[in-house]
């Protein structure tokens, strides 16, 4: 590739043609400061609107300022990072941003962790000399996130993964001048709108503005009463992740110490959603291999290809995208309530309480579970099989408000029944995992042979869309997976055209998987800390003794003494479901 | 309307003189000569060189030369490539396009043709505003007339050449001047610019390479391209050619559309074109290039206007508005006035454009309420020069014009407003004071009953005195009063 | 479980017959907003939808657009729709006391439009009449060199006409 020279802060660097300024600085260890660029490398996301002008620079010859995030350099330019015009600049623009921001950082949700806050104290802003009007927004509570736009400070980053990674079109930047900021039509509830609860909006956020809605007071209440027993599951991404917020480093698997955490703040079970990907994988694998078989015998209605459905994000998606397709995804629900659904139909039995007496909490990387468990088709008489769902970020801040020393605390195991889990279980936490545990499953289950080799390294990566052909003894398995719903929209394009060569297709909606799903800690734009928590995933697999999903002896026993067979009568009213069309309807009235 | 000595009608050439409904007309005064020329001699390069060696800037504010514009266009490589005509003339004050447009729709559907055989563009679309209804109707018109004469449309005068063009209607955004948020608003989308490079003549409409010119400069290419390069660099000033349409306005005797060469003065404009100031009051200052623009005072009346004096003075050329004001117009308020304007067309995409140029409105609103401080003043400049030099696109960079012209032009009555809180053109209500001469009052009441909030006490047959703590500043007093005993302090 | 919009058949097949003269061309989403609003008056909530599922764009981007252009309104104008003009050559000339006396006369603010559905007040950026400045215009009706106390006359002019249809 072509290089050019520059000077920097008058020191010379040398980069590939095209390179921006602000990158071009970084290489050489100037950090320019920025605000509304964002970037996931090698995950598809770029937000590069120019707009905030946090990180504007001097070029020699040019007449105003340059923005680095956007500014590609040029042989033999002059560029000054910190020049006193740029210095005013940047705090003026600064104070402005300020200057129509709550400063309400004692009870926001991201003091601590919120870039606008940095870039206060990184410019040692001590008042703000701009007064007058401030933004004036209704704060919106819906199930799972919470928008507060007098805090938006219109970096477009939301606007962006809605509509460019995640195709879903709920956010857009709405109104004009002082008055614009990104909203949803007509400025109405995120659940008139088409959001899927991913997330991602809130993940990328860098402000308050996008933040989850905070389940912590109510967990601390079901705990402290003594009439109840809670239990808690624990997703496979939370693992890999959760450490960072005690300042480890990324990759770190934490199972032990987050069982040990969960023991400590009190809940009464700690169990693993590990255990009910364990189950999904029996039942999903199930249906998978029967709807293949029906399809070799030429069974002209069989649904095909078979599409997971443990991401909520991506039911959602499709419920209200491509509802039309509703009848193809696997019927199985999600580990999260599958879990809630024994947890409260069977384990409720077992140690001999109401279900009404048991709160089911699930720890998860992802925002949209909260809204998943609080769907109606999952409650019994009004009561949720999963009563609260709380995210990585939330746990982490009972653990810290718990003031238990994280760090140091000594591994524990999960409970048993519901505690034993397999590697293909955990690697439900990444793209390409669920459709690899399902694979390892139905290719023992079809061929009746053991598998030559466990690791299925062709499904793996992050390229977004991935297709790979398995031979499961003859029998070529054509599998598909897509991960952001951008490109799960292009396989189901395909489906609906009738072009689709996929007999499984697994989606996750957000980038990566649950690894980044949006209730995981902020990566801020950093896609290393995404890829050591993708690797981090693959290694506790490694790490397990059973690593398919038909070996776990609790889920062979559930099976035994409570569900009988898999896809069976009992797994069918307690471990499935249907889906809705939830296009919005344009009705006729008359005039 | 303005006198003609002084004007020289280059753009507004056929303005007036044709029938715009009727093509023939247009024929007759040469129309569509200069496009058969060019398409004659079959050398596009040449005819570019042409409006290169022209000298002509672009006339929507910029001043870019127009031929270099093309020649970039010219130079890239794409399946399809688009002429636009900028006509969503949106600076207030300024209606130089809409004239062209109703008066002589040819000269620009011609000049775009022209400009497409020169880039090797098929597609022309012209953006105009939706409140130009009589200016939309007569374009569709002259469009069908033209391709019904082959002079237009496909395979144009048996050349083999196909140029059509089509309308695009803006919905009232300002900011849509600028050329990539034009762009985005053809596409559909919000009027939002975006950072350049890429410029449109590398990705434009569509991601093709795009030419965008405004009204007033495509009518100037046809009488180019006939009368040379040579004649019309003769005309205006060592580095800005030709002409410049004005829309002259304010407090001049004669307003209306006037068409100037490059290098008149502001002096011959105003008073010889202009006839003077209205009733006879003191000139005080000349408002060019509307909102991005700056006022000039009587310092520059003999400074011959062209791109880079107006700009070396503090103000600019912009799209041609011209407003004149007199001693009873309080500069305050005028820079008030326009930040107001871009505060409502901000498109809201860069932090110094959204909110600096809402705080600078507001620091103007409390300096002409009274209220302001020398803080505010240094706050005021401060925040001028950075919105300049940190905004995205050309709406930003300029909004602090109308302020950093008045601090450096009209400074005292800043100080005025903000030192001794008054207004010296009495123009901000805040900062009246009515006061009753108790020498003329003679008593009758007439003031007290007109007040609306009884701000007026007295004795009948007395001296009546004003509250300033009640009264509201509206005149109403004075209006009544037939002894002129009270006036404005 | 689905969000229901409503609207009439007549209004419903009008905008698909819109779209469908731009080819259902996300592109042309200005162009059909103009003729959407050239029919209804105004761009309700209701009609944006359609519009938005027949041109496959998201609705907040949609309304996104409706938002930003001052020309689209949500809310429909009056029976008599007056406008002031805020250029700079009316504003020299006295417009912000025409509007300050609109705005009394009328009991109305810029954007809004009276409850019983006869006057809206909307302020305009030059209507390139400036040399009849200051400028109100009614309907297409142009009232030009206007003075504050000339307000009154003009609007109950219009009042009186509430009656007749």
């Amino acid at each position: 590739m072509e290089k050019i020279k520059l000077i920097i802060d008058n020191r010379e660097v040398s980069v590939p043609k095209s390179t921006t300024i602000l990158k071009a600085a970084r290489e050489i260890g100037i950090d320019i400061p920025t605000l509304c660029y964002f970037e996931l490398e090698g995950l598809n996301i770029h937000n590069k609107p120019g707009g905030c002008r946090i990180c504007v620079v001097e070029v020699e010859g040019r007449r105003n300022l340059a923005p680095a995030c956007v500014t590609e350099c040029l042989e033999g330019m002059v560029v000054k990072t910190n020049s006193i015009r740029v210095l005013n600049s940047r705090r003026t623009v600064l104070e402005l941003i300020l200057s129509d921001h709550p400063a309400d950082c004692l009870v926001c949700a991201k003091s601590g962790n919120c870039e606008l806050q940095n870039l206060a104290v990184r410019f040692g802003v001590r008042e703000i000399p701009f007064q007058g009007e401030q933004s004036c927004y209704k704060v919106e509570v819906s199930p799972s996130i919470v928008r507060d736009m007098n805090k938006c400070v219109m970096c477009r980053r939301c606007e962006t993964v809605c509509n460019d990674f995640q195709t879903v079109g709920a956010l857009s930047a709405i109104e004009r001048g002082f008055a614009s900021v990104v909203s949803t039509a007509f400025n109405q509830k995120l659940s008139y709108s088409n959001c899927t609860f991913c997330g991602q909006c809130v993940a990328v956020c860098p402000v308050g503005a996008l933040v989850e809605v905070d389940h912590t007071p109510k967990i601390i209440r079901a705990i402290a009463d003594e009439k109840k027993t809670v239990v808690v599951q624990v997703a496979p991404a939370v693992r890999v992740a959760l450490g960072e917020e005690f300042g480890m480093k990324p990759g770190s698997i934490v199972t032990g110490k987050l069982t040990a955490a969960l023991k400590a703040l009190g809940f009464n079970y700690v169990f693993d959603t590990d255990w009910s990907a364990d189950l999904t994988i029996m039942e999903e694998g199930t249906e998978l291999i029967d709807r293949i078989t029906k399809f070799l015998k030429g069974d002209k209605e069989v649904k095909l290809p078979l599409l997971t459905s443990c991401c909520p994000a991506w039911v959602n998606f499709f419920e209200y995208h491509f509802p039309e397709l509703k009848e193809i995804p696997s019927t199985a629900k999600s580990p999260q309530q599958m879990f809630g659904a024994i947890a409260k139909n069977y384990f409720a039995d077992k140690i001999g309480i109401k279900r009404e007496d048991m709160i089911v909490v699930s720890v998860m990387p992802c925002l949209a579970k909260k809204y998943e468990c609080a769907r109606e088709e999952f409650k019994t008489n009004g009561n949720p099989d999963v009563d609260y769902s709380i995210s990585t970020r939330e746990l982490a801040a009972l653990i810290k408000q718990a003031n238990i020393d994280f760090n140091s605390l000594e591994n524990v195991a999960f409970d048993s029944p519901l505690g034993e889990s397999s590697g293909a279980a955990v690697i439900f936490g990444t793209t390409g995992g669920v459709i690899e545990a399902a694979v390892r499953t139905a290719y023992e289950v079809i061929t009746k042979k053991p598998l030559p080799k466990i690791d299925f390294t062709e499904l793996r990566g992050l390229e977004g869309v991935r297709a790979a052909t398995i031979d499961v003894d003859g029998l070529k398995l054509n599998i598909g997976i897509a991960h952001g719903l951008s490109n799960a929209r292009k396989l189901l394009n395909e489906i609906k055209e009738g072009k689709s060569q996929f007999h499984a297709i697994e989606v996750m909606a957000c980038p990566g998987g649950c690894i980044d799903g949006g209730g995981q800690p902020l990566h801020h734009g950093n896609s290393d800390i995404i890829k050591a928590r993708w690797e981090a995933i693959y290694e506790a697999d490694r790490n397990m003794p059973i690593r398919k999903s038909h070996e776990n002896p609790s889920i062979l026993a559930i099976y035994k003494e409570f569900l009988g067979e898999p896809c069976g009568h009992k797994s069918h009213e307690l471990l499935h479901t249907h889906y809705f069309d939830k296009a919005k309807v344009i009705e006729i009235k008359l005039d | 309307m303005a006198n003609n000595k002084k004007q020289i009608r280059i753009a507004l050439r056929n303005c007036g003189f044709i029938n715009p409904e009727n093509i023939g007309d247009y024929i007759a005064r040469s129309g569509y000569a200069a496009l058969a020329s060019v398409l004659g001699a079959n050398n596009p390069q040449n005819s570019i060189d042409v409006i290169k060696k022209s000298g002509l800037r672009g006339r929507g504010g910029g001043g870019f030369p127009t031929g270099l514009k093309w020649e970039i266009a010219s130079k890239n490589h794409a399946d399809q490539k688009y002429v636009v005509c900028n006509a969503d003339e949106g600076d207030p004050g300024a209606f130089m396009d809409r004239s062209i447009l109703e008066g002589d729709p040819h000269s620009v559907l011609e000049a775009m043709a022209i400009n497409g055989f020169c880039i090797g563009a098929t597609k022309g679309l012209i953006y105009i505003r939706a409140e130009y209804p009589l200016a939309i109707e007569r374009l569709l018109i002259a469009i069908n007339q033209a391709e019904e004469i082959s002079v237009l449309g496909n395979n144009i005068m048996n050349t083999g050449f196909d140029f059509n063009i089509e309308l695009r209607y803006g919905a009232g955004a300002f900011v849509c001047g600028e050329e990539t948020a034009l762009i985005h608003s053809m596409e559909g989308g919000r009027g939002e610019p975006t950072f350049k490079p890429p410029f449109p003549a590398q990705e434009g409409y569509l991601k093709k390479p795009t030419n965008v010119n405004n009204v007033e400069t495509f009518a100037n290419i046809p009488a180019i391209i006939l009368k040379g390069w040579e004649w019309f660099s003769s005309i205006g000033t060592e580095k800005s050619k030709g002409t410049k349409v004005f829309a002259l306005a304010g407090k001049v005797n004669n307003v209306g559309l006037i068409e100037v060469p490059m290098g008149i003065t502001l002096r011959e404009v105003i008073y010889e074109i202009g006839n003077g100031i209205v009733n006879d009051k003191n000139f005080k200052a000349v408002q060019t290039g509307g909102p991005s623009g700056g006022c000039l005072t009587e310092k520059f009346l003999d400074t011959p206007i062209d791109y880079d004096n107006l700009i070396a003075a503090g103000s600019m050329m912009g799209s041609g508005g011209m407003i004149v004001m007199d001693e009873d117009d309080c500069m305050v308020s005028v820079a008030k006035f326009y930040l107001d304007f871009t505060v409502e067309e901000s498109c809201g995409k860069c932090a110094p454009c959204r909110i600096g140029n809402k705080r600078l409105f507001e620091l103007l609103e409390k300096i002409t309420e009274g209220k302001g401080t020398m803080e505010d003043l240094d706050h005021l400049k401060n925040l001028s020069k950075v919105t300049k030099d940190t905004a995205l696109c050309g709406l930003g960079q300029t909004s602090p014009n109308p302020v950093l012209s008045t601090i450096d032009n009209f400074w005292n009555e800043y100080l005025a407003h903000v030192v001794d809180k008054k207004c010296p053109a009495g123009q901000c209500k805040a900062l009246k004071c009515y006061i009753i001469d108790t020498e003329q009052c003679i008593g009758c009441t007439v003031c007290a009953r007109a007040c609306p909030v009884g701000a007026i006490k007295g004795e009948k047959k007395t001296p009546h005195e004003i509250s300033q703590e009640i009264c509201i500043k509206c005149g109403a007093c004075m209006e009544k009063c037939k002894f002129n005993a009270i006036s404005i302090k | 479980m689905s969000v229901k919009i409503q609207i009439s058949q007549k209004t419903r097949t009008k905008i698909e017959e819109i779209c469908k003269s731009f080819n259902n061309e996300p592109g042309e989403l200005i162009n059909v907003l103009h003729k959407t609003q050239d029919y209804l008056g105004y761009l309700p909530a209701e009609a944006q939808e359609v519009i938005g599922q027949e041109l496959k764009i998201p609705t907040a981007k949609v309304y996104g657009v409706v938002s930003f252009y001052s020309f689209f309104t949500m809310i429909p104008k009056g029976r008599f729709p007056v406008s002031i003009c805020m250029g700079t050559a009316c504003y020299v000339r006295g417009a912000e006391r025409i509007l300050d006396e609109l705005k009394h006369q009328l009991e109305l603010n810029v954007g809004e439009t009276s409850a019983d559905g006869l006057f809206s007040l909307a302020s305009l950026r030059c209507v390139g009449a400036c040399g009849l400045a200051p400028v109100v215009l009614v309907g297409d009706k142009v009232y030009g060199r206007l003075a504050p106390d000339d307000v009154k006359n003009m609007v109950d002019e219009y009042k009186d006409m509430r009656g007749a249809v």
